[in-house]
């Protein structure tokens, strides 16, 4: 692959991965000019924020104010995060980084601890990409026998240690606060917020949580200054931003686009529809993000602001594409035993509503469906979301109430007529192993 | 209980963390051992646990949280196959269904002769790749076709 | 301060309140399940919702911090509704199968559910089923039931110290658990029944007994350790079905430990006295009480007329009542012997008529949580006093420094942060390096009867001690029963007491029993040259009174006590059961009330005397011990002896003037430490968890405890090594003329050169002392 954009600009696959390559693109530089010029971690937090750079792992929170929670003045140890346990359905963009660009990663967190004094940092990386775990050791070994990570960076004062470490099979640990738990040792289970991890964090500790994408941005941002970020992309949403698309295109892939393209754009970029078939339906953030109607959506443009006006949310920015032989019951089938089969257990409305929620999809997509079933889901939804200690509990309940939003007369037709509207032999034609061409 | 090579890689694990936070190499002492012996019985749990100082229920309790740890013996070469939604668009169940008929199994069975275990998988964030599988916990296999998956087959038939 | 509004009142809490204190101040009722206030905030039930003014969703009240002029709502329709939001999805895999369940009636999801839960289930679904898990003889599990709170598994990391619970697996499949195929060993275990909000772990030994309506509730305080706790004891048809805890922050807070729980069953155990007994001719006969009372007061009379009333001895034991043990010292003075005494298990008496009053824990047990050092000498700490230790656990997460001197560094299940490892004999040697480094740290001078001993060089571990004392704030020594019971006790008070002197701190005694301090204020001692209870055995009487005490098992010298008693042509027991050690030694065995038949008085190691009274009726002929020793008085026409009831006997025995201060000093007994090295292995004795007093042996699921069955002998793997036999080996104890062949295991935490043997067990008691040498044979 070739990529575009910024983090992916000029990376050839698993061909140019390495601290040297990575130079030759202008990395470090970044890194270079923050110690030889001892520029103030108040300048550099001035520029996140110059630069509009939300958070790339979901929640799109202003990266620049969240760095500036961090105490300044805290005695004792400080920690920073990465977050690369990347396991949300549809989003894949934080593996390609990792693999085609993890010095990236590695100079964005240096730059982080830099400006917010953290003595130490974990990259916490998804459990089922453990040849990216394997790759990003191997780049940081390569950065600190380089000088730029450990202990007095590139002669100066300021040392970083940075880790990684890996999950091993539990998507909740994408939540930050589970994350922490993980890297402590324990089950992924989140912590009740307050006290946020600024305060309370690793082992106790401060620590600032980014995700993959954002820190990867750093080094470009302070390059180009924020302001020059910012204009990539629009007001309020800066930057380019790498956009993962699957599902039912031609091109499945990561795309990293100016924040504010159109959907139609980024649909053509990856090869449009497979076999010119019709777009049903998109869910435009990964799988927890409401559907939306192909219609809907191809009048977006792939920003927070716009998304979120229709509906959904730009998420992670993961596109699952569906078009016209999608069953949208047995999508949501599929969605709802996930959330079941990854619910930590930890608060009730989650752990016995997702269960739940899934078990009356099943019933519906297997033509035991019952009249007061769609309601019934409303209510349940209604009873998790909202009420639990971390955004699991809403996440499984938003695909639930916008499918049945959107495509509630299918879900209506499956009750009366045990059966699909789109006939089996469609769907199986549709869902067939695609074979790239 | 476990190989110096093992044990030394633990305490590499543990180096990464502050002195006196050695739990935090648990996850990684886990996966270390369960490479080494093919799954985690409950003695080498309890090994994990007291090599790093923590209580074995704590260690228990991770090594059934996340799903990669096996606490059930598997075969000699475990296939986890993504069928959720985005997976699911780009063939992942049709894939999955050619390695239960080639293999004769279902999800989370082993073939009679024990070399193979198949295991029905979460998101792996590899959508882009779909279908893909997941050898032996480590090792991901981008774009399945049933050709693939024969070649894949028959490399591990002889691993 | 913070200003909060909850439902329309106005209440300032503290900075750092929830919203959950906030509402107890007011008294406003939140709903709640995993929330606990003694255990740390999980926030995980949800039923604890409130509304909160310009917060967007439900906030959980026992998590969600107060802020200046907040404004809650704990009733508002949107609070219900989430409350109710949650109750629903509580009960959808519950079993709800309360017919049958031991909490029917007792339980937090019954009883929130009458006013939260719908009257129907919309869940048409499977429910689930989770397997049963053997958590051990002492709790009983139906993990169906429940509802993943982990208050149990919060209670055993941050209360019990060791983390023997967890929640495996994850979302609808997690489950609470032990490590596979472990049991819950904590001491303090069966507080996890009363924190559990439902029915998935209830009391074994209870189970299926009764129904928590048909049970009269009783207050009673515990026979057993020096805390005293208080109990709720629970009766049916005048059976004593169930021990709870009564809640009371200054002693026990809301916990028990098992032994206060479930001691019980030895109520009714099979040897349970129940008429008086008198042995003719070697033959033990039923009598009625005016028979075998006037068959002891003719034996006293007797004895006293041919051998004078100094041949006659009292030995009580220390779990006995003020009351049992005041008239028990008026009855023997009465009739001219000062030889009284209730500190069987002691051996050093040296310090007696040098004390300032009665040996105490020098403090409040609620101040243990404001001490920042502590110094631990001689002592089983967990296991004599669970719920001490608990305390000092609870201190330690908050900065408590807690430094050991001892012959057995048992887990204790808090950081130790200086331990000396030393042998019985050897404690006063390190206790004086302690004080000497402690006083060079302090630039102060040793006590002018201490100074001849100083050591002339000091360990690394012994300044390491005194370092630590020297920088607290508020720094207290404790005495343990290993110290108490020690050869040396007067040289080890001693020194403790400068310790505390030097460091301004507090010098107090743990206590061997629920009535150690009662003892002496009831001058249950020998005053005017008496003998104690060590004299009394090497200087045989012709008679022996003896009180709530069995001759093999609750003596120093168990050995020498069985022997002398057997021997001795008079014998009265005053017992609430009958052993073969008791049948064989006594003439006269009076059926005495346990504690739940008889009112009495207790005095804790706090010096809090605590009262109560009988919860049942007493069983067959048994009478309470009080009314025997008067009745025993009365038939010597003996003047004071006709009070009415037991709380007369306790104001005169308490009564200021009559009965002694509390005070740990010693004054002008001089420093003469004569001990030396002794010349093989030394014994060092525990006296095991359940094998401390007559009730606690009885209780049979207690026995079947881990504790119950811990190893009778123990040494060093050096220890082993240099006798030549393996952990796990039948090996032959030998103790001048004792014998006895017991297991040995290997466990590095006793002293080098010392033999750990379990004290109160039948199986050691032909042994002897509890301290001194001991040989070590392969069998």
């Amino acid at each position: 692959m070739s990529g575009s954009g910024l983090i992916l600009a000029g990376v050839d696959g698993d061909r140019t991965w390495a601290l040297q390559d990575y130079v030759a693109r202008g990395g470090y530089s970044a890194l270079r000019k923050v110690i030889s010029e001892k520029i103030a971690p108040e300048t550099i937090i001035a520029e996140l924020k110059a630069s509009s750079l939300r958070g790339r792992g979901g929640a799109g929170f202003p990266t620049g104010l969240k760095w500036s929670f961090m105490p300044r003045s805290f005695p004792g140890a400080k920690y920073l995060a990465c977050n690369s346990d990347e396991g949300e359905p549809g989003t894949f963009k934080d593996r390609d980084i990792l693999r085609y660009n993890p010095h990236t990663v590695i100079e964005g967190m240096t730059i982080a601890a830099y400006a917010m004094g953290c003595e130490r940092g974990y990259n916490y990386i998804h459990g089922e990409i453990f040849e990216v775990y394997e790759r990003f050791e191997a780049a940081l070994a390569e950065a600190r026998s380089a000088g730029l990570l450990g202990q007095n960076i590139l002669g100066s004062d300021f040392s970083f240690e940075l880790f990684a470490h890996h999950g091993y099979g539990a998507y909740i640990c994408g939540e930050e606060t589970a994350l922490l738990e993980s890297i402590e040792g324990k089950k992924g289970q989140p912590r009740f917020k307050p006290p946020f991890p600024a305060s309370y964090g690793l082992y106790g500790k401060p620590t600032t949580i980014n995700n993959t994408e954002t820190f990867a941005s750093v080094p470009f941002i302070l390059n180009m200054g924020g302001e020059g970020f910012l204009n990539l992309g629009k007001p309020n949403n800066g930057g380019t931003k790498l956009f993962s698309v699957s599902g039912h295109v031609n091109r499945p892939g990561n795309y990293e686009v100016a924040m504010g393209t159109p959907f139609a754009e980024l649909l053509e970029m990856a090869g449009g529809m497979r076999a010119g078939r019709k777009l049903k339906a998109v869910i435009p953030g990964g799988s927890s993000a409401p559907v939306l109607p192909g219609s809907v959506m191809m009048d977006c443009t792939m920003d927070y602001d716009s998304i979120s006006k229709a509906g959904s949310m730009l998420g992670s920015g993961a596109v699952i594409v569906m078009d016209e032989t999608t069953c949208m019951v047995k999508a949501l089938e599929r969605l709802s035993y996930f959330y079941f089969e990854e619910s930590c257990g930890q608060c009730t409305p989650c752990r016995e509503g997702t269960g739940w929620l899934y078990r009356v999809v099943h019933r519906i997509e297997n033509g035991l469906g019952r009249k007061e079933d769609l309601d019934l889901l409303n209510s349940v939804t209604g009873n998790i979301m909202g009420r639990t200690i971390c955004a699991l509990g809403d996440a499984a309940s938003m695909p639930v109430q916008s499918f049945v939003k959107h495509f509630g007369s299918e879900f209506e037709y499956h009750i009366e007529n045990k059966k699909c509207l789109v006939p089996p032999e469609v769907q199986y034609e549709g869902s067939q192993i695609y074979v790239r061409p | 209980m476990l190989s110096q090579e093992s044990l030394q890689q633990i305490d590499r694990e543990i180096a990464k963390y502050p002195p006196d936070q050695k739990q935090s190499a648990v996850m990684a002492a886990l996966r270390i051992a369960q490479v080494e012996k093919g799954w985690l019985p409950k003695e080498l749990i309890e090994f994990v646990a007291s090599y790093l100082g923590m209580p074995a229920i704590a260690a228990y309790e991770v090594a059934s949280f996340y799903n990669m740890y096996d606490l059930e013996p598997v075969g000699r070469h475990k296939i986890t196959v993504c069928t959720n939604l985005p997976c699911a668009l780009s063939g992942g169940v049709h894939a999955a269904d050619y390695l239960k008929k080639k293999l004769g199994i279902d999800f989370n069975e082993t073939t009679p002769d024990g070399k193979f275990t198949l295991k029905e998988g979460e998101c792996m964030g590899a959508c882009g790749d779909a279908p893909v599988l997941l050898v032996n916990n480590h090792h991901m296999c981008s774009w399945m076709t049933t050709e693939k998956i024969d070649q894949i087959l028959a490399e591990l038939e002889d691993k | 301060m913070l200003e909060i509004e909850i439902d329309g009142k106005q209440v300032t809490v503290e900075d750092g309140s929830t919203i959950m204190d906030a509402a107890t101040k007011i008294g406003a009722f939140v709903p709640h399940f995993c929330y606990h206030k003694k255990l740390s905030i999980a926030a995980s039930c949800r039923m604890c919702l409130v509304q909160v003014e310009k917060a967007p969703k439900p906030l959980p009240a026992c998590a969600t911090p107060v802020t200046n002029g907040m404004k809650v709502w704990t009733r508002s329709e949107q609070a219900v509704k989430a409350q109710k939001g949650v109750m629903e999805f509580l009960l959808i895999n519950h079993p709800l199968d309360c017919p049958i369940c031991d909490q029917g009636g007792e339980c937090q999801l019954q009883d929130l559910a009458v006013g939260y839960g719908g009257s129907q289930s919309r869940y048409e679904e499977e429910k689930r089923v989770v397997l049963n898990k053997n958590l051990g003889p002492l709790v009983s599990t139906d993990m169906t039931r429940c509802i993943n709170c982990t208050r149990c598994v919060r209670f055993t990391t941050e209360i019990a110290g060791q983390m023997e619970l967890g929640q495996a697996f994850r979302g609808e499949h997690a489950e609470i658990m032990p490590f596979v195929e472990k049991t819950v060993d904590s001491e303090l275990s069966g507080n996890i029944i009363d924190l559990c909000p439902v029915g998935a772990l209830t009391s074994k030994p209870f189970r299926f007994s009764a129904r928590t309506w048909e049970l009269a509730r009783r207050r009673s305080v515990s026979p057993h350790d020096s805390l005293g706790s208080n109990l709720i004891v629970q009766v049916k048809h005048d059976v004593v079905k169930r021990v709870l805890p009564f809640e009371n922050e200054d002693i026990n807070e809301c916990w028990l430990s098992d032994k206060d729980r479930f001691s019980y069953e030895g109520l009714n155990g099979e040897d349970r006295l129940t008429v008086p007994m008198l042995k003719q001719d070697g033959v033990w006969k039923d009598a009625d009480w005016q028979t075998a009372l006037e068959f002891a007061a003719n034996g006293l009379r007797k004895t006293a007329k041919q051998n004078g009333p100094d041949s006659i001895g009292a030995l009580a034991s220390p779990h006995a009542t003020v009351e049992e043990l005041y008239l028990l010292q008026k009855f023997t003075r009465a009739i001219g012997s000062d030889s009284v005494d209730f500190r069987l298990r002691q051996s050093d008496f040296r310090a007696d008529g040098f004390r300032e009053g009665a040996p105490w824990l020098g403090m409040p047990i609620n101040e243990v949580a404001d001490l920042n050092r502590l110094l631990v000498i001689g002592s089983f700490l967990r296991k004599d006093t669970p719920l001490l230790a608990q305390r000092v656990r609870q201190a330690a997460k908050r900065g408590l420094h807690v430094s050991a001197v001892n012959a057995s560094a048992e887990e204790w299940q808090l950081p130790v942060k200086n331990r000396v490892l030393a042998a019985p004999s050897s404690i006063v040697p390190v206790l004086l390096q302690v004080v000497a480094a402690l006083a060079a740290e302090k630039g102060a001078t040793v006590a002018e009867h201490l100074s001849a001993a100083m050591p002339s060089s000091v360990s690394d571990d012994a300044r390491s001690i005194a370092q630590s004392l020297a920088s607290g704030r508020k720094v207290a020594v404790w005495l343990g029963n290993l110290a108490v019971q020690s050869e040396y006790a007067s040289e080890i008070q001693q020194l403790a007491e400068e310790i505390a002197r030097l460091t301004d701190g507090v010098f107090g005694v743990i206590g061997e029993a629920a009535n150690s301090v009662g003892g002496y204020l009831a001058k249950a001692i020998p005053l005017v040259g008496g003998l104690n209870a060590r004299q009394m055995l090497e200087q045989p009487r012709k008679a022996y009174l003896l009180l709530n005490a069995e001759p093999d098992l609750d003596f120093a010298n168990p050995a020498l006590a069985q022997s002398v008693l057997e021997a001795a042509p008079l014998v009265i027991a005053l017992s609430a059961f009958k052993s073969a050690s008791l049948l064989a030694a006594a003439d006269v065995l009076l059926p005495i009330a346990p504690f739940t038949e008889t009112s009495g008085t207790f005095v804790n190691c706090e010096g809090r005397a605590q009262n109560f009274n009988a919860v049942a009726r007493p069983v067959g002929d048994t009478r309470p011990g009080w009314k025997v020793l008067r009745v025993l008085g009365n038939l010597f026409d003996f003047e004071g002896f006709d009070q009415n009831d037991s709380e007369a006997v306790a104001a005169e025995a308490l009564a200021e003037g009559n009965r002694p201060d509390l005070g740990n000093r010693l004054y002008g007994l001089e420093f003469k430490f004569a001990g030396q090295a002794v010349a093989g292995f030394e014994r060092v004795s525990d006296v095991p968890i359940y094998a401390a007093d007559t009730l606690v042996r009885r209780a049979t699921s207690l026995q079947k405890t881990r504790d119950a069955k811990a190893p009778l002998a123990r040494a060093s793997a050096a220890t082993l090594a240099a006798v030549g036999v393996e952990s796990g080996a039948r090996v032959r104890l030998r103790q001048g003329q004792g014998l006895a062949e017991v297991q040995i295991v290997a466990d590095d935490s006793v002293a080098a050169n010392c033999v750990r043997v379990a004290a109160a067990n039948a199986a050691t008691a032909a042994l002897g002392a509890m301290c001194g040498e001991i040989s070590v044979e392969r069998v």
